[in-house]
């Protein structure tokens, strides 16, 4: 699967499963490529998800909640995910990150 | 022994525990790199396992926590997540008082 279809799916599974009211994501795999511990060929992925969802859960429930809908694409299309899961209330949308 | 198993005693065993690619002096990858690095300013003894050296660990811990990618970082035999969320922890001055109480708690336990 080529990067853009990547972030197509990635994008769609997000969506779907957090109606996030805003949902970024960079593909950074050029920033890895070659180094020893990408196996599989999988791309590098950012993700920024603001969804209401997030409220009142701990770091780690957010992140298994954004695998959990990534489901089977964690293990075949994306090598490294890093993620940035905040509500609408932590939301600070002026500053940079 | 059980791979499950042997994962489960490296867990219990250790009060501060990374699941890392490659070694605190070596890191593999950028993620496990900045997230040992996280742990070392901690100033708290830690444990790794390189889970390249081990595949069966590296086949079977994303299903032992349900948690998809490494590194993974375990304080007081919790999972506490992967880099992204050490990393959040140690800037809000979280982990370093994570990772003195588990040490302190493993140190004062009487030995089984």
């Amino acid at each position: 699967m080529n990067p853009p279809s990547r972030i197509a799916l990635i994008r769609e599974r997000l969506s779907h499963a957090l109606a996030p009211l805003k949902l970024e994501i960079s593909d950074e795999s050029h920033k890895h490529l070659g180094h020893a511990g990408a196996r599989g060929g999988g791309g590098h992925f950012s993700v920024l998800v603001v969804a209401p969802e997030f409220a009142g859960k701990t770091l780690l429930e957010r992140h298994r909640l954004i695998y959990e809908a990534l489901g089977d694409a964690m293990q075949r299309e994306i090598h490294a995910l890093s993620i940035k899961a905040l509500t609408p209330a932590e939301h600070q949308p002026e500053e940079g990150h | 022994m059980d791979v499950m198993e042997r994962i489960r005693q490296q867990v219990e065993s250790n009060p501060v525990l990374i699941y890392m690619k490659g070694t605190p002096q070596f890191p593999q990858c950028g993620f496990s790199s900045r997230a040992a690095q996280a742990l070392q300013a901690c100033n708290v003894d830690f444990a790794y396992v390189n889970v390249l050296a081990d595949p069966e660990v590296f086949e079977n811990l994303p299903r032992f926590a349900n948690w998809p990618t490494f590194p993974q970082i375990y304080i007081d035999g919790e999972l506490i997540g992967g880099c992204d969320i050490t990393l959040e922890l140690f800037q809000k001055g979280d982990l370093q008082k994570m990772t003195e109480k588990a040490a302190a708690k493993a140190g004062t336990d009487a030995p089984q």
